[in-house]
């Protein structure tokens, strides 16, 4: 068994010897997939006889209540916005990621720190202090990015909500008062973001412009050559 | 430090700021609130443009808070975040816009209060630090040193209904909930005392009487900053 690390200082008092489970994370936009995608992944494991823990950003009880608030309104800076994420986040690593890990879990995370850098990168905050503030992050065992391209993105956005999300499409940002132009530069600054990250973290792109099938064919086989490890 | 590239402001100075940023820090009971109003109907009174304000919260971080505190859910990490998510909005929403427009700003605890506390608790310090970067250095940082007894007796004599995160009860200090406090204050004092000379604390001895410490906060401010130059420009 690998010992898990974290990405930097850590958490005060706690250790990470002894954690069986393996914490697998989905980052990709929304409209990439990654609920249907982590949906088939739970039934194959679950049919095989693996424990499952779902988790992801903003399901932790702290503060998640008072973040789609202020999603709502608008009115919290940017810098208090990303620190009340970091808030919510911590708490989804020490209340539940961590203990589940601890009781031999797979845990399968609905996105993970790279979605919160992402934003907070592209509306100007240096890598070095991001990467600083998520010293407390577990590294995943393994991350796939479900990289699709924002013409994909759009379609199914419109196909799921009828309608594209104020922040998906980072209007906040001022770099078009038009939904669809707002989202297709701001979706394509997520993917630069992305991209620069990749490497650094090592984290595995899958192709998500194809067919759900083919697409998760694709990550059960990585999958399951990391449980196999 | 690491500057934010988002605010036009080093870390370490604050140049480019018109306004001036003074905080006072202390431990509860060392008389800081009373010297730092005192301070304010000083300059507010001689017509200067002068904001105070205190660690308060936006309401919807406050219910956070609030929830996190009442049913015990916050670690050291999650605690030291979720203060740090309130003073960036403080920060950001009062007083960066004040010392941009040309205030003084007169600040009751700033992120010393922050460092202090939760290293306490076992945070790192190079990851506060870090964290607080992008909130500027205040010109002055008056910390009034009082022994830890005489700020205990000062606090603990009114009878005060200790909040269990204000005595450290979580850190298992002690099942006594004012012993825990007087050991987690002695704490948290160390940790002044180890900060003030990196950090450029000017120290009052305030176990002198209250109008003393006040000539000497007075005269400070007189000498370290140019205070004809924020006078109002159309007088009352």
């Amino acid at each position: 068994m690998k010992t898990k690390d974290f990405y930097g200082i850590g958490l005060p008092g706690v250790e990470l010897s002894d954690l069986p489970g393996k914490l697998i994370v989905i980052e990709g936009a929304d409209g990439s997939g990654r609920s249907t995608h982590i949906e088939l992944l739970r039934n194959w494991l679950e049919q095989h006889g693996m424990a499952v823990v779902n988790t992801g950003l903003k399901r932790s009880t702290l503060v998640s209540e008072e973040l789609t608030k202020a999603k709502e309104g608008n009115i919290l800076s940017p810098r208090t916005m990303s620190l009340f994420y970091a808030t919510d986040f911590a708490d989804l690593v020490e209340s539940q990621i961590i203990p589940a890990l601890r009781a031999g879990y797979i845990v399968l995370a609905d996105r993970y720190i790279y979605t919160l850098m992402a934003r907070d990168l592209v509306r100007g905050t240096p890598i070095s202090w991001l990467e600083n503030l998520y010293g407390f992050a577990v590294k995943p065992d393994a991350v796939f990015y479900l990289r699709v391209s924002p013409h994909l993105l759009v379609e199914r956005n419109f196909q799921k909500n009828l309608t594209l999300d104020y922040w998906e499409s980072g209007m906040d940002l001022g770099l078009s008062r038009d939904l669809y132009e707002s989202f297709m530069k701001y979706q394509r600054m997520l993917l630069r973001g992305f991209a620069d990250m990749q490497k650094k973290f090592g984290f595995v792109t899958i192709n998500g412009n194809r067919s759900i099938t083919a697409t998760q064919d694709d990550l059960l086989k990585r999958v399951r050559k990391i449980l196999n490890e | 430090m690491i500057s934010m590239g988002t605010t036009k402001t080093k870390s370490d100075g604050t140049g480019a700021l018109r306004g001036r940023l003074i905080a006072v820090e202390g431990l509860d009971g060392s008389g800081k609130s009373t010297q730092i109003h005192l301070l304010y109907r000083w300059l507010q009174i001689e017509g200067y443009k002068v904001f105070i304000t205190e660690w308060n919260s936006s309401v919807l971080v406050k219910q956070a808070k609030r929830r996190g505190k009442k049913e015990q859910l916050l670690t050291p990490t999650t605690f030291s975040l979720i203060h740090s998510t309130d003073f960036a909005d403080r920060y950001e929403r009062q007083i960066l816009p004040l010392l941009k427009a040309g205030f003084i700003v007169l600040c009751d605890r700033y992120y010393y209060t922050a460092f202090a506390r939760d290293i306490v608790r076992g945070c790192d310090p190079g990851w506060l630090t870090n964290i607080y970067s992008f909130a500027v250095k205040p010109h002055i940082i008056f910390f009034f040193q009082t022994p830890l007894e005489v700020a205990l007796s000062r606090i603990l004599s009114n009878r005060p209904r200790l909040k269990f995160h204000e005595a450290g009860m979580d850190m298992g200090l002690s099942n006594d909930i004012v012993e825990s406090f007087k050991l987690f204050q002695n704490r948290v004092n160390e940790e002044y005392l180890k900060m003030a000379p990196d950090k450029g604390f000017t120290i009052i001895d305030a176990t002198r009487p209250i109008k003393d410490q006040q000539d000497e906060v007075r005269e400070i401010l007189k000498e370290k900053i140019d205070l004809p130059a924020y006078f109002w420009r159309n007088p009352k």
